[in-house]
């Protein structure tokens, strides 16, 4: 089983921000198998991060493990898209 | 902020350093705000906005952030350290904050859902916060569109990153790539929602040479100039302009008179021409005018002053030689300091390319003469406008340098007849010394006439000169032939000097 290191860049509080958060949580719950380490990076709090790793949409997510990285921009609504570069094929079914 | 709108100024000018620019603008961009610098590739618009970051911290002591979209920053830098400014110093002590914006090799990223560019405005303005920026330059955002994809969350974003810098108190230079040297102001139509200001650099082919002109379109609530201005860019100093309208007629006018080398043609001119003055010598092939700038040289050399020329059309030891031949020594000048001489082919560089060096040139020598052989040859690889444009220059500098010019121009025809060189720069000159062939029954005569002269009576005859080894002798007025600057030297019965000058009026309007 792969082991996911999650890197989600959001901007303070706002609601593009939480939505991506529980939009995370639910894909991590339902259909990744394997264990996660997702960070958070607030870019209002940490913008040195943001600069450092080049972001500049938020929410973006990266994914750094496993290789190869990839970038996930926007509020993770899309969720097939998501599994789609996080190149996992869902058996599940997305229930809203 | 003003309490009630009769408090309310025009913007303030933040002067960007950059040579003719802040005169163009009567003071440069306006503060607090942002310009948009439009260009087509290659027009100088990366270089213009580094350059303003660069003059920010070395002449006014203001600090600025440089971000890019498009060129990886390392290679920016890169491409200017040849120049004089110093921008990878600037960025390593801290004085211009860097945020790369640039497209991340290898990772289109995938998009779900919505999102919008906070992160990247936070970075703009954490960079601006940390070296305390007055100036922001953002390069080239139409870049930024293909990376996002969505071309309204970038617009939205983008005026959101313009009024946060302003709240800032920074003042920001905007790029973006144009199609075309035509047409619209800027890809995507940026300059909707970004630009309080927007200027345009082009680089257009003008006879087989590019040219490059900077255009204000507009600078709210600012007045500027208007029209397109020559540019160039040079290894040292990177963009300057040459605003020639910018100058202004406020020469202050010099009563001394000079020697223009030829004793007979002082008098001519009532004691000779004006310390000052500007004079066009123009004639066919042959009729003397490399001899006449010899002989101004030498008056110049004699006197003890510096003396300069350009020369386009021979090489420096075949002007020696020449002069040589005449009793001028130009070689012995040289070595004594008196006399510089620099000959170039007119096509080595653009004519603005030749003004800028010509301008240096008198900078360093400070000569009191300055003369240049031909001034037609530099106008045959041309545009006319642009060619007044450089006549206008240097003309202007010249009198700002309290130097006195004598032009050389070639008439085409051997006989009579005007040139286009005339025609457009004579109401730049002072002074106009028309050179002629004469013929009069079967022989060919030479006939020289001070057309115009500023300020100063003249004589009006046309006179006959010969050219010997003392170089030229200017005799009697030509009597009893009419139609001489025509070309057509036709013979009359009636001895009436009285006609000739009339002739000769007629012909100078």
């Amino acid at each position: 089983m792969t082991d996911y290191v999650f890197h989600l860049y959001i901007y303070g509080s706002n609601a593009l921000g939480k939505r991506a958060t529980s939009n995370l949580n639910l894909i991590i719950e339902n259909d990744l198998a394997s264990s996660v380490t997702l960070e958070i990076i607030d870019v209002k709090l940490d913008p040195e991060a943001a600069e450092q790793h080049r972001v500049l949409a938020t929410p973006t997510l990266i994914k750094t493990r496993p290789l190869p990285t990839r970038r996930i921009v926007g509020d993770l609504s899309d969720r097939s898209a998501v599994l789609e570069a996080l190149g996992v094929i869902s058996e599940n079914h997305w229930h809203e | 902020m003003s309490s009630t709108y009769s408090e309310l100024k025009t913007p303030d000018r933040l002067p960007t350093g950059i040579t003719g620019f802040d005169e163009l603008t009567h003071g440069g961009i306006p503060r607090n705000r942002s310009t948009l610098v439009g260009g087509s590739a290659g027009s100088g618009k990366t270089l213009f906005a580094l350059q303003f970051l660069a003059h920010g911290v070395e002449q006014f002591d203001e600090n600025g952030v440089l971000v890019t979209f498009e060129e990886n920053p390392e290679d920016m830098v890169r491409n200017t350290t040849s120049l004089g400014w110093k921008l990878a110093k600037h960025i390593d002590e801290g004085r211009i904050a860097v945020v790369d914006a640039s497209p991340v090799a290898g990772e289109s990223p995938v998009r779900s859902g919505n999102y919008d560019l906070s992160a990247l405005i936070s970075r703009v303005e954490h960079a601006a916060n940390k070296v305390g920026a007055k100036r922001v330059i953002l390069d080239s955002v139409g870049a930024l569109f293909p990376q996002v994809v969505d071309a309204q969350i970038v617009r939205t974003e983008l005026f959101r990153l313009v009024c946060a810098l302003r709240m800032m108190g920074v003042t920001s230079l905007i790029t973006a790539e144009r199609s075309s040297e035509d047409g619209p102001i800027a890809r995507y139509d940026v300059e909707e929602f970004v630009a309080d200001n927007v200027m345009l650099l082009r680089n257009r082919q003008d006879n087989e040479r590019r040219r490059r002109t900077m255009e204000i379109v507009k600078l709210r609530g600012a007045a500027h100039m208007t029209g397109e201005f020559p540019f160039t860019i040079d290894g040292q100093e990177g963009l300057t302009l040459s605003p020639l309208a910018a100058i202004r007629l406020n020469h202050t006018s010099l009563t001394t008179r000079i020697s223009s080398g030829i004793t007979k043609l002082d008098e001519m001119c009532k004691g000779g021409p004006f310390r000052d003055s500007i004079i066009l010598v123009s004639g066919a092939t042959g009729t003397g005018k490399t001899l006449m700038v010899a002989q101004f040289m030498k008056a110049g050399i004699d006197a003890g002053e510096r003396s300069l020329l350009f020369a386009f059309e021979e090489s420096e030891s075949q002007l020696t030689r020449n002069a040589n031949a005449w009793g001028v020594d130009y070689a012995k000048a040289q070595q004594e300091g008196s006399l510089k001489i620099v000959a170039e082919y007119p096509e080595s560089r653009s004519l603005i390319d030749h003004l800028v060096r010509i301008k240096q040139i008198i900078e360093e020598y400070k000569p009191t003469r300055v003369a240049i052989d031909s001034l037609s040859a530099l106008e045959r690889m041309s545009s006319s406008k642009s060619f007044r444009e450089f006549v206008l220059g240097i003309t202007s500098h010249m009198k700002s340098v309290s130097a006195a010019g004598l032009f050389t121009n070639t008439s085409e025809k051997l006989m009579g007849g005007d040139s286009i060189t005339e025609t457009h720069i004579s109401t730049i000159t002072d002074q106009i010394i028309v050179l002629r062939y004469v013929e009069i029954r079967g022989e060919m005569r030479r006939g020289i006439t001070v057309l115009k002269m500023r300020g100063s009576y003249h004589d009006n005859a046309i006179r006959e000169y010969t050219i010997d080894s003392g170089g030229i002798n200017i005799t009697e007025p030509f009597t009893n032939v009419a139609g001489i600057l025509s070309g057509n030297g036709v013979h009359t019965l009636i001895d009436d000097r009285k006609l000739l000058a009339n002739m000769f009026e007629a012909n100078s309007d």
